[in-house]
């Protein structure tokens, strides 16, 4: 074996001492090394720090015994803070920015073993759905070359399905894990907002944000939850809510559970085979004793407006903070002049920000001003409320439905990955492609994407591309969906499957 | 509402959130932003009367803590982020503010 498949495979060689951490951490290097000038998933490798780490838990193997992680190569995005290690979120506004501490997400991962790799590519800020709002080049999906990953997570995600590590960080403020997960055939999860610290991760959306796992399985992303969840003095947003041991939920047991499936907004401008492919997901469970009804949510229609009002006005404000000051790039004064300290600001940000970045920070200003406040951002603001009561209602929150639902199904995405240059020039054609990812984050609920199946038409000489089935819960409800997620994964091979990557 | 946008709105804009722009840019956000408004102007079609805002979905608890000084991060490793800053005695350096 590789110890690359999975999580729990690694750990378990590891701790055996099947293999050593070294071993494992010099697999992940060799293949990245031959796989990364395909995909360009990553910003930086940092192969010296990974082996350091990784003989220093060889050298102390009895004392990892017990972690849940131990040896585990990790990729972070390039969002998240790690000390000493490059972190640019994909923009030039911080392509030097060496971060002085981790964030706290990466602290519990590498006390539980995880071995940092290095950090993935993403879209700028976290802004984009396709991986090419990046300073530093676009990822290419592992599947078919030509075709995004999706975003923002799109390194992560490309990371993990062409099995470069088990184990990848991504953050989502309106899908941007769980929709490159759907894109690149692999587990995505959005944990409840406040299950997990965002204490260290760069501030996009603040209402909205959270930092979850990308796995090859479900079970390895219920390890991971495990381990990053919980409570943190650095995060004020963070829940003290008990944190279970979410693999012992994964019993393969859906007898009695319901279903919800919005029929009405997947009538339009889904591709028929990804509403095939989830059709066909839902019989599963069926087949596995789960209750599968319709599900009304009346104002899901709104969810990609309202997102995109409130997401730009908290990122203006978060964004703010790149001025040229404290830490980033500033740029030179004009040729043979000066400039004082407000010139320097936009000099700075006009030329450190990519065009989707500086589009956002002006809607979000827009909305924000005197004048357009009350009909743009209170509007989204209010119906927002609505969006969050049509899942309280299904969920049987607050006296709502008589026959509530535990989890709800749809797709993750609309279509499967589209090609590189596609919607490039389109920013709104962009956006769409997040309608039924950016609810779960305006309600702040846990949402889950695993495969589900392939495109039959081959669409690239590769032949088939990923789709995915998203399945939402109620909020700190994770272990639900997980155990759904994870009894479908048990009667379909789709988490087996691997990209063929051929040479270019 | 306007879903027109012109450059001079894009250019007043850019300059309230300090950035500036191109001239290329001015036309090519004017034509963007126009439309991701107009599109948000479907908004308009939900009846929000009496519904209040969210603001956020934080759980409410509290997040009340002693005032104690807790280990802050070192102030050389801050500084080493800084485009331009002096070491001591631990300053940010900026151009100029007041003319």
């Amino acid at each position: 074996m590789n110890g690359l498949e999975s999580v729990r495979e690694t750990r378990d060689a590891v701790r055996s001492r099947a293999i050593s951490a070294v071993d494992v951490c010099r697999t992940a290097l060799r293949r990245i090394e031959d796989v990364e000038p395909r995909i360009h998933a990553f910003n930086t490798v940092d192969r010296e720090r990974a082996l350091a780490r990784a003989e220093r838990i060889d050298r102390d193997i009895d004392a990892w015994r017990g972690a849940p992680l131990a040896g585990v190569p990790l990729v972070v995005k390039d969002n998240i803070c790690t000390r000493g290690l490059r972190t640019t979120a994909s923009s030039r506004i911080l392509e030097r920015f060496v971060p002085p501490y981790d964030a706290t997400v990466i602290a519990r991962l590498e006390s539980a073993g995880a071995v940092v790799v290095g950090k993935a590519n993403c879209d700028e800020f976290a802004m984009g759905s396709s991986t090419e709002n990046s300073a530093f080049g676009p990822t290419r999906n592992p599947w078919a070359l030509d075709r995004t990953p999706g975003g923002s997570s799109g390194g992560s995600a490309a990371a993990v399905a062409a099995r470069l590590a088990p184990l990848a960080l991504g953050s989502d403020t309106g899908g941007s894990i769980r929709q490159p997960a759907a894109m690149c055939g692999v587990v995505g999860l959005k944990p409840t907002y406040g299950r997990v610290s965002r204490y260290g991760l760069l501030a996009f959306g603040s209402s909205l944000d959270q930092i979850g796992p990308l796995t090859t399985t479900v079970h390895d992303a219920a390890i991971a939850l495990s381990v990053m969840a919980g409570v943190d003095p650095a995060d004020a947003t963070s829940a003290p809510e008990h944190v279970p041991d979410f693999t012992a939920a994964l019993t393969g047991d859906v007898r009695g559970l319901r279903i919800g499936v919005p029929r009405r907004i997947l009538e339009s401008g889904v591709d028929p085979e990804v509403l095939d492919a989830v059709t066909r997901a839902m019989a599963v469970l069926e087949g596995r004793g789960a209750t599968i009804v319709d599900v009304e949510l009346p104002h899901a229609k709104y969810a990609i407006p309202v997102y995109y009002l409130v997401a730009t006005a908290e990122a203006s404000s978060n964004l703010a903070r790149y001025d040229g000051v404290r830490y980033g790039w500033r740029a030179s004064p004009p040729p043979g002049g000066r400039y004082d300290l407000r010139e320097m600001y936009a000099r700075t940000r006009g030329q450190g920000f990519g065009p989707e970045v500086k589009r956002r920070i002006m809607l979000g200003t827009y909305v924000l001003s005197a004048g357009y406040y009350d009909a743009y951002y209170l509007k989204a603001q209010q119906v927002r409320t609505l969006i969050l009561r049509d899942y309280e209602q299904a969920f049987g929150q607050h006296g709502g439905h008589a026959s509530p639902v535990d989890v709800i199904a749809m797709p993750t995405s609309p279509t499967a990955a589209f090609a590189i240059g596609e919607r490039a020039a389109d920013p709104l054609q962009m956006y769409l492609a997040d309608v039924f990812t950016v609810s779960a984050n305006l309600g702040g609920l846990p949402a889950i994407s695993v495969p589900c199946g392939f495109t039959r038409s081959p669409a690239s000489p590769e032949g088939g591309l990923p789709v995915g089935l998203q399945l939402t819960g109620r909020r700190f409800d994770e272990a639900t969906i997980l155990r759904v997620a994870d009894a479908y994964e048990r009667d379909t091979s789709w988490a087996r499957e691997r990209p063929a990557l051929p040479h270019a | 509402m306007p879903s027109e946008f012109t450059r001079d709105d894009v250019a007043a804009l850019a300059a309230l959130a300090h950035l500036d722009l191109e001239p290329s840019e001015l036309d090519l956000f004017a034509r963007q932003l126009g439309d991701i408004l107009a599109y948000a102007n479907e908004l308009q079609g939900a009846d929000t009367t009496g519904v209040p805002p969210t603001t956020a979905v934080v759980t409410r608890h509290t997040i009340d803590r002693d005032d104690v000084v807790q280990p802050c991060l070192d102030l050389e490793d801050v500084l080493a982020n800084a485009p331009d800053a002096v070491r001591h005695p631990g300053l940010f350096r900026v151009p100029r503010v007041i003319g």
